[in-house]
């Protein structure tokens, strides 16, 4: 019988980080759905603090690749290592603790429709028996952060999609997670509420210096990351000076289920690759 | 819709009863260790329980009546009309109470658990509940499972009690039977092994009715198409197996009991 998630026994299954040590390792990872390819043996490696932005086409495998990084679904050959822990073969039950420490923003939302923004935010706070007084607090903390602390007594049918996806990162960071998984954030949303909500990413790593991986089609979200800093003495999102880019911004193209780039932002524009360059142009 | 080869329908079928008995196993088995739910498990006995209350209450008295009419109109050619008690108590208890609160409960709740976990499913709130690192046949079908079992078996009680109650009405307002030798013989008619009987079915048909209806939430595809073949056949197969199941019990507890 499957022993499942003990709340009580959360904070001990979590491991003291090492700093060297990879969060996330992928390593000849394949999968197929019936008998169409999705993922052919990809490898990389997102580094502790790295913000690993996954680009590429539709259709190209990103959102499998994220939910085999949270043990959603299962590979067929290769593995997969969270916190150095394989979690190809891992149970279950022992994913359920592991995922404790992730914290996911999927492509709709998916907040839970019968519950308040309040008790979706706390969601995980009340799984784990936090006291209501203090699982208040944090929400309204989180709400602050992703600016939506009126919306707290609504639900999530009466929010916008932009506040949706908002109300949905404030659920993922609530618990302080050490890895973060964006999957399309800005997914249907107008160019103005994208960027809106790729400053929520930017504020999340320059103050808290998450882990974490993004999935975008739009380029000028990418490079609006790559770019962009938080100025925590004006609060507001700021380009780089000089040019600069930020060294714990990544990129990982993929295209029809494979690997195209793995780099950095400065390898990525430029490089020779002539399919990469007619993508990004 | 589409032909598929025997092989692949013979290992669909061989896939999905393997999913369904694992989905079974864990269900029950949840409620021995922690976290356990208590608070989806009330909520789920009033929506289960209290929730159909009135349309168990319903039915049950209407068959009464019915029944009693046509079992009356039977015995009058052999001179038993005062029988009719004992026709109507046996017929509740041992059959049509369980039978037909299963079937009701069936078609309110199986239909509604597999549209409810199936919308979740579709909508990714399924994945979303895994992520945040809560196992949802824990949270979602475990409650429902205890909540049915429980509950039916009040239900069936009442259906029995307002089942004999009709037959009660009618046969002292239309064939002007008395009530008190209604009410004896409907007694005098029931013996331990009758209630047994009736009493065990309700356990197995609330298994049914949460299990395949929070089965087929948890396998649904194909957006909201894909919900409302899920809601449609799970009242297809969960009335069936009840049905089947009841012939079963029926056969086990007549080798027990000798009736």
């Amino acid at each position: 019988m499957p022993a499942d998630i003990a709340p009580g026994n959360l904070p001990q299954t979590q491991q003291i980080p090492d700093a060297a040590e990879p969060v996330v390792v992928f390593k000849d990872v394949s999968i197929t759905f019936d008998v169409k390819p999705v993922l052919q043996n990809i490898s990389f490696t997102v580094l502790r603090g790295e913000t690993r932005i996954i680009l590429g086409p539709a259709g190209g495998g990103k959102s499998v690749l994220m939910k085999l990084a949270n043990g959603l679904i299962r590979p067929d050959a290769g593995t997969i290592r969270i916190f150095g822990d394989d979690i190809t073969q891992m149970p279950e039950t022992e994913l359920f603790k592991l995922r404790a420490r992730i914290g996911m923003v999927f492509q709709e939302s998916a907040l839970f429709d019968s519950l308040s923004v309040e008790d979706n935010v706390a969601y995980r706070l009340h799984e784990e028996h936090v006291p209501e007084e203090e699982a208040h607090q944090r929400v309204i903390e989180v709400l602050q952060f992703v600016e939506l602390e009126h919306t707290i007594n609504k639900f999530p049918a009466e929010l916008s999609g932009g506040m949706r996806r908002r109300v949905s990162i404030a659920r993922a960071i609530i618990a302080k997670p050490d890895l973060i998984l964006y999957d399309s954030p800005t997914g249907g949303l107008d160019p103005i509420t994208s960027t809106t909500i790729i400053d929520l990413v930017i504020k999340q790593r320059d103050v808290s210096h998450t882990t974490s991986l993004l999935i975008t089609h739009r380029l000028q979200d990418a490079f609006l990351l790559a770019q962009s800093r938080f100025n925590e003495q004006t609060g507001k999102i700021e380009p780089i000076p000089n040019g600069g880019i930020d060294e714990n911004t990544k990129f990982l193209v993929l295209n029809e289920g494979q690997v195209i780039f793995d780099g950095t932002t400065h390898e990525l524009v430029h490089t020779t690759d002539p399919w990469l360059k007619e993508y990004l142009s | 819709m589409p032909f598929v080869s025997p092989e692949i329908f013979a290992k669909q079928t061989i896939a999905s009863i393997q999913d369904y008995s694992i989905l079974c196993w864990r269900a029950v088995t949840n409620l021995f260790s922690r976290p356990r739910y208590w608070a989806d498990i009330y909520t789920q006995m009033d929506s289960i329980g209290v929730g159909s209350t009135p349309i168990i209450v319903l039915t049950g008295f209407f068959t009464g009546c019915v029944l009693a009419l046509q079992s009356a109109t039977s015995l009058q050619e052999f001179g038993s009309v005062s029988l009719t008690g004992n026709l109507v108590a046996l017929s509740m208890v041992k059959e049509l109470g369980p039978v037909l609160t299963g079937l009701m409960v069936s078609g309110r709740n199986s239909s509604g658990m597999a549209s409810e976990i199936g919308s979740m499913r579709v909508t990714e709130q399924i994945d979303a509940m895994r992520a945040l690192g809560t196992d949802p046949v824990r949270k979602l079908v475990t409650p429902r499972l205890y909540a049915t079992i429980f509950m039916l078996f009040f239900l069936t009680i009442l259906s029995d009690a307002f089942g004999i109650a009709g037959g009660a009405l009618v046969s002292v307002t239309i064939m002007g039977l008395n009530a008190s030798s209604y009410f004896h013989n409907s007694y005098r008619a029931l013996h331990y092994g009758d209630v047994v009987q009736g009493l065990t079915k309700p356990l197995f048909s609330g298994f049914i009715i949460a299990t395949v209806g929070c089965y087929f939430g948890m396998t649904t595809k194909g957006g909201t198409q894909g919900v409302g073949k899920s809601t449609t056949q799970a009242v297809v197969v969960a009335s069936i197996f009840i049905i089947v199941v009841d012939l079963l019990v029926t056969r086990a507890m007549i080798g027990i009991f000798g009736r």
